[in-house]
């Protein structure tokens, strides 16, 4: 038995002929950071997707606090303790930000259709205790003079933001983060990264993160997991993989090789 | 957190609506209001209680259904029924029928949304456009299970039950009930589905419970606003029930606005008013023309607003206080 938060064993998915995940295995101890890494099309999102039950996996298992989780719908991964964000950012657009964020609580409250539609005291007090979470995380990341806003309305950065709010709300223990600093420059990217570390610490968050930006991964991950063409090629530290073979090869190609950068 | 809760705009809205609904009930009991009046101004409530039900549905889910007004003939027969079955209620009778219209359509609603609520947009509106087609002809041969409902040449002979005060009061309840659904931690998971429905699954949503709530619950509105069309009219024709009566529930939620209560009460009642009003305002000799001035109008309005009259918005005392702008 070990004491892994998560445990990826044999994970494969294919598509058809494509297989996007051939076999692979990560292991995430509890109150780690880890950075999932490689080229475009190496397969991480859609290691993401396995994880949340977004898509099934051809074979292998997530096993989750000592749990299969395959085979679980999203929503049930979810309630489980792991929330995620999307690559391309999936608010709801034409709900307001604070209504995005406390929308993610909802499974949480006891106060059912009834208690709705007559707003017993039960739906007011579930109703006051979620909107407080919500301000109270919407402040922490910034957003707080924005409630009223729909959140299609507010700019890339905000939504990112928005994004980890909402995916907060639900007091994950794994907190999937797809691409966080895409599309930042170099100044948000170095805020990104501290409130990063300081969610992690504030929320006792273990955390996995697909991440382009070798500035993020190389800065705040304790481990780095480097896929290509589906497969896990290297896993260690950022050091360890900075200097491995197969990760710049993967990266730049082989040396003397057909050179395309 | 101040314990006492003041008054908000919401009651004084309540208040002043009652008010109005009760001197106009005041002006019928005084015999003022002459019965085919009385009768406009029944349909057009007949109409919201419906339409409310679509837009939860199709407005805020964001399930598009074209079977809309099966449901509400299913709640007129099942009404129809009960009435004819319980001929000494009296006063109950009415209540009755309707709470078995809306139940019977709920439950329909419950079996076959189960296996369509799967399919997206366009394919789910021909799976209820199909289903829609299939309670037709069924209440085209219904004279085959109960002869007193009449098969394709109509059911004849049910009470006139259906009154403005009905109608009146069940219209404020639904429109009261719907707000305070949809501005719920119920109402926010729904248009989280229609948003973006996969991330509403990946926050936890359960979408095919809350897909089959919202349609469940749109679909016994739907049943309500039947039975009591059913006690209105007194006579039930299966036409009446076919897809382009779905096709108008569906241009009045679309033309007051798609997520909006305030905008399908005023689209409601005025496709009411306007159609039937018509009739009373044009000269007999271009009567036939109601049916131009009628399609010119909405094409006017979705020139002029093309997201319905009311957009998403609601009118600012429908709505709790965190949804209300400062």
């Amino acid at each position: 038995m070990t004491n892994n938060l998560l445990e990826i064993k044999g994970l494969t998915k294919a598509f058809g002929g494509l297989v996007a995940v051939k076999d692979f295995f990560l292991q995430i101890a509890p109150g780690t950071l880890t950075g999932l890494i490689g080229p475009n099309g190496a397969g991480k999102t859609t290691v993401f997707n396995l994880i949340t039950g977004m898509i099934m996996p051809t074979s292998g298992a997530v096993v989750f606090q000592g749990r299969d989780i395959v085979g679980l719908k999203p929503f049930q991964v979810y309630r489980l303790g792991i929330s995620r964000t999307f690559q391309n950012i999936r608010l709801f657009g034409e709900l307001s930000v604070l209504d995005n964020v406390r929308v993610a609580y909802h499974y949480r409250s006891d106060a059912g259709l009834f208690d709705a539609l007559v707003r017993s005291p039960r739906f007011r007090d579930r109703e006051r205790e979620i909107t407080e979470r919500a301000r109270e995380l919407l402040s922490l990341l910034g957003l707080e003079l924005r409630e009223r806003e729909l959140a299609k309305n507010l700019p890339y950065g905000e939504q990112r933001r928005l994004e980890i709010a909402r995916a907060l709300m639900a007091e994950p223990k794994l907190l999937l983060l797809d691409e966080p600093a895409a599309g930042m420059n170099p100044a948000e990217v170095g805020r990104l990264m501290e409130l990063i570390l300081s969610l992690k610490e504030r929320f006792k968050l273990t955390i996995l993160l697909i991440e382009h930006q070798m500035k993020v991964v190389m800065g705040i991950c304790q481990q780095v997991a480097v896929m290509d063409f589906g497969e896990l090629i290297a896993e260690g530290t950022p050091a360890e993989i900075q200097n491995n073979s197969r990760v710049i090869e993967a990266y730049l190609g082989r040396p003397g090789g057909a050179g395309v950068a | 957190m101040k314990k006492v809760r003041e008054i908000g705009p919401g009651w004084w809205a309540l208040v002043i609506i009652v008010f109005f609904l009760l001197l106009l009930q005041g002006l019928i009991i005084a015999g003022l209001v002459n019965p085919y009046i009385q009768t406009i101004l029944c349909y057009a409530g007949v109409v919201v209680i419906s339409a409310l039900g679509l837009n939860l549905i199709y407005g805020y889910t964001g399930q598009f259904s074209l079977g809309h007004a099966a449901f509400y003939g299913i709640g007129a027969y099942t009404s129809a029924l009960i009435t004819r079955l319980l001929p000494g209620w009296g006063f109950f009778a009415l209540p009755l029928g309707l709470v078995a219209g809306a139940l019977v359509a709920g439950v329909i609603a419950f079996l076959i949304g189960l296996p369509i609520l799967r399919l997206k947009s366009d394919y789910l509106g021909i799976a209820t456009l199909g289903f829609g087609m299939i309670m037709n002809v069924l209440f085209k041969n219904s004279d085959k299970v109960f002869k007193v409902m009449g098969g394709a040449a109509g059911m004849r002979g049910i009470a006139r039950l259906t009154t403005f005060l009905w109608v009146a009061v069940i219209a404020v309840l639904a429109v009261v009930m719907l707000r305070n659904l949809v501005f719920s931690a119920v109402g926010r998971a729904l248009v989280s589905i229609r948003e973006d429905e996969l991330a509403a699954e990946a926050v936890g949503i359960d979408s095919t419970r809350y897909k089959t709530l919202g349609f469940v619950i749109g679909c016994m509105l739907a049943g309500i606003a039947g039975g009591l069309y059913a006690h209105l009219y007194t006579y039930l024709n299966p036409d009446n029930f076919d897809f382009l009566k779905s096709i108008d529930v569906l241009l009045i939620v679309v033309i007051g606005g798609l997520g909006s209560i305030s905008g399908t009460v005023i689209a409601g009642v005025g496709w009411a008013l306007l159609l039937e009003g018509l009739r009373i305002v044009l000269p007999s000799a271009v009567q036939e023309w109601r049916m131009v001035v009628y399609p010119l109008v909405l094409i006017v309005i979705m020139l002029v607003r093309s997201g319905g009259i009311m957009g998403r918005n609601e009118f600012d005392f429908l709505k709790p206080a965190d949804y209300r702008r400062r």
